[in-house]
């Protein structure tokens, strides 16, 4: 089997616009929610969102790439760039090697609505333009990137709800262990536009402390009243072991290991047997014991269920060790289909600078969390082996573990 | 409206929306070889033309129009007809 490791990064965020701007958000605790007035106006229980400024990228592309390229595909052509560039790849490398690209995405739905609405009042499906069906569709983002950077390898959009970028990680890690692709573009997106998430808050999944929008989103808090949505961005490039080396490439740490696992119960509630059964396929994977692990980066979206769940996995596999924790959705909110990939990105950060992001906002520790040894204040730490969960609607489970080489 | 508003609206649009080279615009320019327009601009030109002049070109006629020059008489015989 080939080793895979991780040569470049980019993230475009609530917390920041490029990798350096979050990693000192992270860093600091910063945190990016706000309110969104047109929530209101349209309907929702929740204004609360991350606050996601839209890229310019006239000038960065063409028409006919701008036109097919959705809110969340320009997130991702930015986070993008910027991982290529960090791994040391142009263009001229694309357009000689074959690469491919597993990329998270798991809905788009403003060029579905603003189209419908379009044909509802003029009757007239060529009046929807040119660019409505590749803006419209899940794969969107891994169409337009791939076209866009002239891929020519594995291509395709994993849809796995809010493990969809976790599991582009885990799966080009296994294209790469076989053989069949020496170079993989990895990520998630998410739009964060009021028109994608009104039935995700219909659901009264969302956090109201519209008062307070920093202390909105406080995962594993006894206090915490549910996620704050969130969006952007975030790529890595995944690479074989020696070609990394033979290109002299920067490698911030190696995929040691992905679990996977199905809960096949309920659609959305999640599950402490499902989550650990991730965590633990992880761990044998990389041939690892819980206590190797330096640092969980934790799912928890500041739900009272999912949050509770996660406490009791991470507990019964970790809890011997005292391994630390933290969520980073208390700074960034439920960035949904991108997270898993983002988190990783911020895990990855975390390793590089030595240090635990904090799990902002957690005042007071329920039962299952006080089991936890939570990081609420950002501490200073070399890391070395950390593992990162993504769990999603229809009981979609993902953990990875990362290595320092 | 006459000719010359005809020419200025529509390289108006060729031009920010489409993204055409203003130099290329020239009447004999042949809308695909010359002008670079493809299928997928092809169905924006017909939104951009729902918007600004009033009607839905039919991609019938469309088929018959070649040139710059052809595509303003296009607009120009449309609006005359209406």
């Amino acid at each position: 089997m080939k080793r895979v490791v991780i040569t470049g990064l980019g993230v475009y965020s609530c917390i920041g616009q490029d990798k350096e701007e979050v990693r000192n958000g992270l860093y600091r605790g910063t945190c990016g929610i706000g309110t969104d007035p047109l929530r209101t106006a349209y309907g929702y229980r929740s204004p609360l969102t991350g606050m996601v400024p839209r890229p310019d990228l006239k000038g960065a592309l063409n028409r006919r790439q701008r036109t097919c390229l959705p809110e969340e595909g320009e997130y991702a052509f930015v986070a993008t760039e910027e991982a290529f560039k960090d791994a040391g790849i142009d263009m001229d490398y694309l357009e000689k090697n074959e690469t491919g690209i597993l990329y998270g995405n798991d809905s788009s739905s403003k060029a579905v609505i603003e189209s419908h609405e379009i044909c509802v009042e003029k009757k007239d499906t060529t009046l929807m333009g040119s660019g409505a069906i590749f803006q419209s569709m899940n794969s969107t983002v891994s169409m337009n990137l791939s076209t866009i950077f002239k891929l020519r390898g594995i291509n395709m959009t994993i849809s796995a709800a809010c493990a969809s970028g976790s599991h582009t990680i885990g799966l080009a890690t296994m294209f790469i262990r076989l053989g069949l692709q020496d170079l993989i573009v990895c990520g998630g997106a998410q739009e964060t536009s009021y028109l994608s998430m009104a039935s995700f808050d219909g659901l009264s999944a969302f956090s109201t402390r519209a008062d307070d929008p920093k202390r909105s989103s406080r995962p594993f808090d006894k206090n915490r009243d549910g996620l704050v949505p969130s969006g952007g961005a975030a790529t890595l490039i995944l690479e074989e072991y020696e070609h990394a080396l033979k290109r002299g490439a920067h490698i911030y740490a190696e995929v040691a290991g992905y679990g996977f696992s199905s809960n096949g119960a309920h659609i959305s509630q999640p599950s402490d047997e499902g989550s650990a059964l991730a965590m633990i396929r992880a761990l044998k994977d990389a041939r690892m014991d819980a206590g190797a692990i330096d640092y969980i980066n934790a799912h928890a979206t500041s739900t009272v269920i999912g949050d509770t769940y996660e406490a009791i996995a991470i507990d019964r596999i970790f809890g011997a060790h005292r391994t630390p924790v933290s969520s980073t959705k208390g700074m960034t909110g439920h960035e949904c289909w991108m997270a898993g990939a983002s988190e990783i990105v911020y895990t990855l950060l975390m390793m590089r600078d030595s240090f635990i992001a904090p799990n902002i906002n957690l005042e007071e520790p329920d039962d299952n969390s006080k089991k936890l040894n939570i990081i609420a204040k950002t501490l200073d730490r070399e890391l070395n082996i950390c593992l990162s969960n993504s769990f999603g609607f229809g009981g979609t489970n993902s953990a990875l573990i990362l290595k320092k080489l | 409206m006459n000719r010359k508003e005809i020419i200025e609206i529509v390289n108006k649009f060729l031009i920010e929306d489409i993204e055409v080279e203003q130099e290329a615009l020239v009447e004999e320019a042949f809308l695909k070889e010359d002008l670079g327009i493809d299928s997928l601009d092809f169905v924006d030109i017909v939104v951009v033309v729902e918007q600004n002049f009033g009607f839905k070109i039919k991609p019938e006629e469309m088929s018959r129009v070649k040139t710059l020059s052809q595509f303003y008489d296009y607009i120009e015989g449309k609006l005359n007809a209406s």
